[in-house]
Order: structure tokens, then C-alpha cells, then sequence
């Protein structure tokens, strides 16, 4: 089954993207497709790559870059719950005449018709928020 | 951005999309871009309704005046839907009279109907997406 993921939480703060992480890995386990994960609301704060979580704790934006890295998997953040949230690309900080980037790698930046388009072409789209 | 979109589009398919609102319009961003997401949704051609629930009726709430707490009032936006052919407008009912709220309230028109039929129109979706 084709599955897609709609991440709407920051990390740390509630557990819903734990959660989608966890879920995540599964549907890869089961031999699912995961077409892809999309950030949105305060879920886009689970791609700066300036997170620092004590040493002792799980690293929630190294684990999705590691997910994207292994298994290709498509990591979207909204670009306009991204901007108001501080959250900006190279592309992004270039265009807004900012002096710095702060995306993981792994995520990429786009529209909310990402979103649309994944409930569309998965057979399931997940929802991981309050 | 348009352009973009209807590259994106979904080739012909048709899917049933359920916006499903619970929140109260302020007081958190769910409301504010959750609408959003429900206009980029008009792009793709799909068969969209939008469904009001618990604190989520407040949003259509006519007489709305944010000047107080310094925020931009998108009451408007929902009388914009349907101009993006998003007619289909869904308010439980239980959730109004909880509130003490008639359709009379809203700011646009809508379907009222009990937690059951909600459910049942629910289970009829391809998507549902919640905020």
C-alpha cells in the first residue's frame, strides 16, 4: 500500500511526530511505500537543522534526514508555515535577503499543493497533531 | 505558483477530501491554515467538503471583530469558498448546540447534521484532513 504522512507538530513539544517517525518506520518495515511526509502547522519545526537535543535524547531532525537519506524518502516542509515560523532554505534566505539557512538536509521546501497532491496519490494519507 | 500546481495535478483522478476543522478560529493557527491548505485544494479539481466541529463551529461565526487582540480577521475567507466552488460546507450539530449556537450565527450557509450522518459521510471520504 502506498501510504503518505501529514506531520502537523513541532518536535519535543508534543509527540506527534515521534509518532509519525515510529509509524513511518513500520509502514517501511511492512514493506510499504511511503510516498510521502509533509510538514505543516508548527510540524515544520521538525526540519531546522539548528536542533541540539541533549546528548542523551533521541535527535528527532537527524532521524528524519537519516529516513530520507536511507530510503529516499520525500521530506516536504510548507513554505508558507515555514516562513512565518522562521524557517528558511538557502533559496528562500537568498529571496528574502536573510543571512541565514537553517533546513536539514533531507527536507526540501514547497507548496501546500504537496500536500493536496500525496492525499491524492497515496491510498492513505495519516495525520500525526492534536 | 499556479503553473507549478496544475503540473502537480492529480491526472484525472477524483478524490473525495474532507477538511475537517475542530478548533476554535483564534487562539491557534489551525483555523488561519488549515483554510489554506482547503484553497490550494480548489486547484486540483477535487471533490472537497469541509466539516465544523466542536470549537471548529466558531470559525463561521458571523459579527467576528479581532481589533482587540490585534489579528487579521479571515471570517471573510469563508464566504470566499465559494468562489473556489467549495460549496459543500458541513456543521455537526451537536457541537453548535452545545454552544448555544442556530445556523443563523454563521456567516455562510451550511448543512447541519447530527455526529452520526457526520460520521457516516466521513466514512464515505477518500482524505480526511484535520486541523
Amino acid at each position: 500500500m502506498k501510504f503518505a504522512i501529514l506531520v502537523n507538530e513541532g518536535p519535543y513539544t508534543h509527540q506527534a511526530s515521534d509518532s509519525a517517525y515510529q509509524f513511518a518506520k513500520a509502514v517501511l518495515a511492512k514493506g510499504h511505500e511511503l510516498y510521502r511526509v509533509f510538514f505543516y502547522h508548527d510540524g515544520v519545526n521538525n526540519a531546522s537543522r539548528l536542533t541540539v537535543p541533549p546528548a542523551d535524547d533521541r535527535h528527532i531532525v537527524n532521524r528524519w534526514s537519516a529516513l530520507a537519506q536511507e530510503h529516499g524518502i520525500d521530506l516536504v516542509v510548507c513554505i508558507a508555515a515555514a516562513q512565518r515560523r522562521g524557517m528558511l532554505d538557502e533559496n528562500e534566505m537568498k529571496r528574502q535577503g536573510k543571512d541565514a539557512n537553517n533546513i536539514a538536509p533531507g527536507f526540501r521546501i514547497s507548496g501546500l499543493g504537496q500536500l493536496v497532491e500525496a492525499g491524492i496519490q497515496a491510498d492513505r494519507l495519516v495525520t500525526f497533531g492534536d | 505558483m499556479t503553473d507549478e500546481l496544475e503540473m502537480e495535478e492529480g491526472g484525472g483522478v477524483v478524490k473525495k477530501f474532507m477538511f475537517l476543522n475542530r478548533k476554535a478560529p483564534y487562539g491557534t493557527i489551525y483555523a488561519l491554515e488549515g483554510l489554506e491548505v482547503v484553497l490550494i485544494s480548489a486547484a486540483f479539481d477535487q471533490d472537497v467538503c469541509m466539516a465544523f466541529v466542536d470549537d471548529g463551529v466558531y470559525q463561521l461565526m458571523k459579527n467576528v471583530d479581532t481589533t482587540g487582540i490585534d489579528m487579521k480577521n479571515f471570517s471573510k475567507t469563508y464566504r470566499a469558498l465559494e468562489g473556489y466552488d467549495i460549496e459543500k460546507l458541513y456543521v455537526e450539530k451537536e457541537s453548535m448546540e452545545a454552544r448555544g449556537l442556530t445556523e443563523d450565527d454563521f456567516i455562510v450557509d451550511v448543512t447541519v447534521m447530527s455526529s452520526a450522518e457526520l460520521a457516516a459521510l466521513m466514512n464515505e471520504q477518500d482524505v480526511v484532513i484535520s486541523h
